[in-house]
């Protein structure tokens, strides 16, 4: 192997990030408790430096290192902006809530960091092993971040059902990438993709791996009938977690669909499809149906959670550029609503309190209007009503899949989410229409509160113009793929 | 100027109510009602160019905006209005005016919301009236019904909470398949999103059918016409007056635009094959949800009822068809009993009102005799109340008629089904007017009632110059509507079967 084959500049962000986590790991032995701002400041430059090295080496082109085993292309660097932000929004609004249960240590921020890598390596992955290397980077980093309150009994059982089902999934996916490498005889999926093109692989088998693959996907995304976790991991892990959870990692799951399916087995579309347009109406259904039986605030968005991820796929399974750029956008709005969403929750919990039933929500317009109007903005948004962004999103998805054909697909599709707007709805009910229980005023820090406002604003701004990032997307799946 | 009427008419609302909003809480309630009112007043202000520079002659679109917003998907900013929109983004502005006067003493608790969200409903459905890009249209329809769903749930009366889900849950339903319906149209014509290529794509019957089923769903919800019409006594009997009058005045009319706009021209052949059935389910809101106002104890209920009777002949004009189109009498009637309950419905709301802010009941059965206390109400309310049961002069009998004379051209029966109107209208309103207004005075709270004073007089004595004007020269609406209803039916006179 040589240094040329190894290119080691498409990967300096990844490798920055490694030796910065590194250091902030061992500097983070030697600080004081009290003084851990230092952790987090050295977190943030961590991040702003990945955030540099990602945009100074942008461009259209693939760029591949490690002999064809990783890749940054125009479609990865974008996920990992959003990444980059969404980690970054995660320490941010975590500060104060973390202080407060003594989880400000540093262990939440190695942790996050680490999660973040191994999102960013699922994202450039273009070889079997690497990406479940990444996948399972992120997954461990996760599992230990739920168990971090070490003494509370939710976040241990959460950790236990995530690890447990976690690790199944893990079997799953990667037993079914072992009947692949029998079909095909590689691990490199440009080559699987020309195996399965020309014919000299067994089709057979190669279904055989591709539902398993599918089953471990299914797992990581949260779709029915696989999704029994996400609403005891979302409820049960701090909300500073949940928050990291809830956003970043689609964005890696995005990325890992399209490497696995749409890159990997271009030739087993029909066979996918299908099984995707399963997981996508099941997801849209049940995600939709149970989150109004809800009354903690967490598991609502878990569910919610899950009917969003059915959309991302629906995206996916149109089997078009324009539908997989429907989904990076989708992914990339979705993370951005849900980063604000649990974001509101984060800032309004206290020390000993825990804001995630939907009662505590009850008033906040008269307690305080500027968070009501905030969480507004987010719940219209998940709701997918115009001008803000998600609806722009569930525009651009429901497209796709009407160009490809599948009409029905997009009636059910749009009726579920009639029916979810039922309970994002009850929210804004629960804020402006309600009596508050208690009338006292939530004290956020100005610069949370400037933050938070940024964040949401941003939906309506991006909803307002959307063009741009529509057009980034597109642009940067096209050219990943090639077709451009 | 000239060409960014429209916008302005979209924006001027919208960026006053922002305006509005930043006086925050209640100790500035005072500034709020002032902004509002400035707002108001602009807005208004900005849309009659729109009526004296409108050229009649002229069956296209007017004032025409052109940029484009969404270049991925080929959405634009395209606005423009014709004979057929001009006059409801002028009535909705007139009507926000109202409200906000209507609402000025009324509201007393966080005045700036209460403010700022019918100032930014009302560029809003200047923004849907306006839009000749379908999508333009959606997001408008759509975002509208986030300040109506606050106004109602916010500031409505005791069971607010569920009339306010019940309307946003009932109208999103309908308007979600309108977005399937639009998209799929969007593949049709060659990536447009623009109206006018909706109008022109040939589509064979089956597809129009379909569409035909959205665009019914979408429009019929929102009219609201016989069967999905149970959203609105509720949203009626809950919303604060101002809600009241604009949902009655401005956003039932929109429902109304959409079949005009969209289901008639979009699927002509399909009209002509289902027509009938909106034409039956018209003639039974007519007669039926006629009889079910006359039972009404509540007098919002009684208003409410009787608009969706009301908007029934505004259904009835649009699909009663002669060789194959509507007819001119049957449009033009509908837009004229459009414009006209957009005055009277908001009258009576507001006459409901002024009682509702003194005695704090609806119910019939309360009051008695307020002619006695309330002399100068009680004519105004007499006003109104002739006009809602179509008296000739005022505006209530120009529109019925017309679209009766139209119905004879059809159909004999659907003429005099249509005509009960005239009977029913006439028992519900003048009795209701007579147990409230006539009689002894029943009871202390209407012994103790004041007149209206110098607000709700300037209120009352607008919309009544409004009602009087349009029923004694009708031609100053008709005459601008004229050149539009004749490219319409042309329009839908062409098969568009491939």
């Amino acid at each position: 192997m040589t240094l040329a084959s190894l290119n080691l500049v498409a990967a300096l962000p990844e490798i920055w990030l490694l030796c910065a986590t590194s250091a902030i790991l061992l500097i983070d032995l030697f600080i004081k408790d009290e003084r851990r701002d230092i952790t987090y400041a050295l977190s943030m430059v961590t991040l702003l430096g990945a955030a540099f090295l990602t945009v100074n080496g942008f461009a259209w082109t693939p760029r591949v290192a490690f002999s064809g085993m990783f890749v940054a292309d125009a479609m990865s660097d974008v996920l990992k902006l959003g990444m980059y932000g969404a980690v970054g929004l995660m320490l941010a609004y975590s500060r104060s809530y973390a202080a407060d249960r003594g989880m400000y240590r540093g262990e939440l921020f190695t942790l996050s960091l680490f999660a973040l890598l191994g999102m960013m390596v699922m994202a450039s992955s273009t070889n079997l092993l690497t990406l479940y290397v990444g996948l399972e980077l992120l997954s461990l980093s996760l599992y230990a971040l739920v168990a971090l309150p070490r003494d509370s009994q939710p976040a241990t059982e959460a950790a236990m059902k995530y690890f447990v089902l976690g690790a199944l999934a893990s079997g799953m996916l990667l037993y079914g990438m072992s009947m692949v490498y029998g079909a095909t005889g590689s691990l490199d999926i440009h080559t699987i993709a020309a195996k399965v093109a020309d014919g000299s692989a067994n089709h057979t088998l190669m279904v055989f791996g591709l539902v398993f693959i599918v089953t471990g996907i299914g797992f990581k995304l949260g779709n029915v009938p696989f999704h029994m976790w996400v609403p005891d991991v979302y409820q049960g892990s701090p909300t500073a977690v949940t928050l990291l959870i809830g956003s970043a990692p689609k964005l890696a799951a995005f990325a890992f669909v399209m490497r696995l399916l749409v890159q990997g087995m271009p030739g087993l579309m029909a066979d996918w499809q299908g099984m995707l347009i399963v997981l996508a109406v099941l997801s849209i259904g049940v995600g939709n149906l149970v989150a109004i039986a809800q009354t903690n605030l967490k598991r609502m968005l878990a569910y919610s959670t899950i009917s969003h991820m059915g959309f991302l796929l629906l995206g996916v399974l149109a089997g078009t550029v324009q539908g997989y750029s429907a989904a990076m956008f989708y992914a990339i709005v979705y993370a951005i609503t849900a980063v604000a969403g649990f974001g509101v929750v984060l800032l309004m919990s206290r020390q000993g309190f825990e804001a995630e039933r939907l009662a505590d929500l009850k008033g906040l317009a008269k307690r305080s209007p500027w968070f009501a109007w905030m969480m507004l903005f987010v719940m219209f948004s998940m709701a997918g009503i115009p001008v803000f962004v998600g609806f722009f999103a569930k525009l651009a998805v429901i497209q796709a899949i009407v160009e490809a054909q599948l009409v029905w697909l997009a009636v059910v599709a749009v009726l579920f989410s009639l029916i979810g707007a039922f309970y994002y709805l009850r929210v804004v009910k629960l804020m402006f229409m309600d009596e508050p229980s208690d009338e006292s005023p939530i004290a956020v820090k100005l610069d949370m509160r400037i933050l938070l406002s940024v964040n949401c604003l941003a939906m309506l701004v991006l909803g307002l113009m959307p063009n741009r990032l529509l057009v980034l997307c597109y642009q940067s799946v096209g050219h990943s793929l090639g077709v451009m | 100027m000239s060409e960014h009427l429209l916008s302005l008419a979209i924006w001027v609302p919208i960026v006053a109510g922002l305006f509005v909003l930043v006086t925050g809480g209640d100790q500035n309630a005072g500034w709020a009602r002032k902004i509002a009112l400035v707002g108001a007043l602009l807005g208004f202000l900005v849309t009659i160019p729109l009526y004296t520079r409108f050229a009649p002659m002229h069956g296209g679109m007017q004032f025409e905006e052109m940029r484009p917003w969404i270049e991925t998907f080929n959405i634009n900013y395209h606005l423009g209005v014709d004979g057929l929109s001009m006059f409801f983004v002028i009535l909705n502005a007139f009507t926000t005016l109202l409200v906000v006067i209507a609402g000025w003493e009324v509201i007393q608790n966080r005045v700036a919301q209460y403010m700022a969200a019918f100032l930014i409903m009302s560029g809003l459905i200047n923004g849907a009236f306006a839009a000749l890009d379908a999508m333009l249209f959606y997001v408008f329809f759509e975002a509208m019904l986030i300040p109506l769903y606050l106004i109602v749930g916010v500031w409505g009366g005791q069971n607010r909470v569920y009339a306010a889900i019940k309307l946003f849950l009932y109208t999103l339903m309908g308007s979600l398949l309108l977005l399937v319906a639009f998209i799929y149209l969007y593949f049709q014509t060659d990536r447009s999103f623009e109206i006018a290529d909706f109008q022109r794509v040939a589509l064979p019957l089956a597809v129009q059918g379909y569409l035909m089923v959205a665009f019914f769903f979408a429009f019929a919800v929102k009219v609201p016409m016989f069967p999905v019409h149970t959203w609105l006594p509720d949203a009626h009997v809950e919303a604060p007056t101002g809600g009241s009058m604009v949902l009655a005045a401005i956003t039932l009319k929109l429902g109304a635009y959409g079949f005009l706009r969209f289901a008639l021209p979009i699927a002509p052949d399909a009209a002509r094959e289902w027509g009938w059935i909106i034409v039956v389910l018209s003639l039974i809101a007519i007669v039926y949800i006629g009889l079910v106002a006359l039972v009404q104890t509540d007098m919002k209920k009684l208003v409410a009822y009787s608009s969706i009777s009301h908007m029934g002949f505004v259904t009835l004009g649009f699909y009663m068809l002669v060789d194959g189109a509507p007819t001119t009498y049957g449009v033009e009637g509908a837009l004229v009993q459009m414009i006209s309950h957009g005055f009277v419905s908001a009258g009576m709301f507001f006459c409901i009102g002024v009682m509702y802010d003194r005695v704090h009941s609806r119910k019939i059965a309360d009051y008695g005799g307020v002619a006695n206390t309330m002399p100068k109400f009680a004519a105004f309310a007499l006003l109104f109340a002739m006009a809602n049961s179509g008296l000739p002069a005022t505006s209530g009998f120009v529109g019925e008629f017309m679209v009766i004379i139209g119905a004879v051209k059809v159909n004999f029966w659907y003429a005099f089904l249509a005509a009960t109107t005239l009977v029913f209208g006439a028992s519900y309103t003048l009795w209701m007017y007579k147990r409230v207004i006539f009689g002894d005075v029943a009871n202390e709270n209407v012994a103790a009632l004041k007149d209206v004073n110098a607000r709700e007089f300037a209120v009352l004595a607008v919309l009544a110059v409004a009602v009087l004007g349009m029923g004694l020269y009708p031609q100053a609406f008709t005459e601008k509507m004229h050149a539009s209803v004749d490219t319409l039916i042309t329009h839908v006179k062409t098969s568009k079967l491939p």
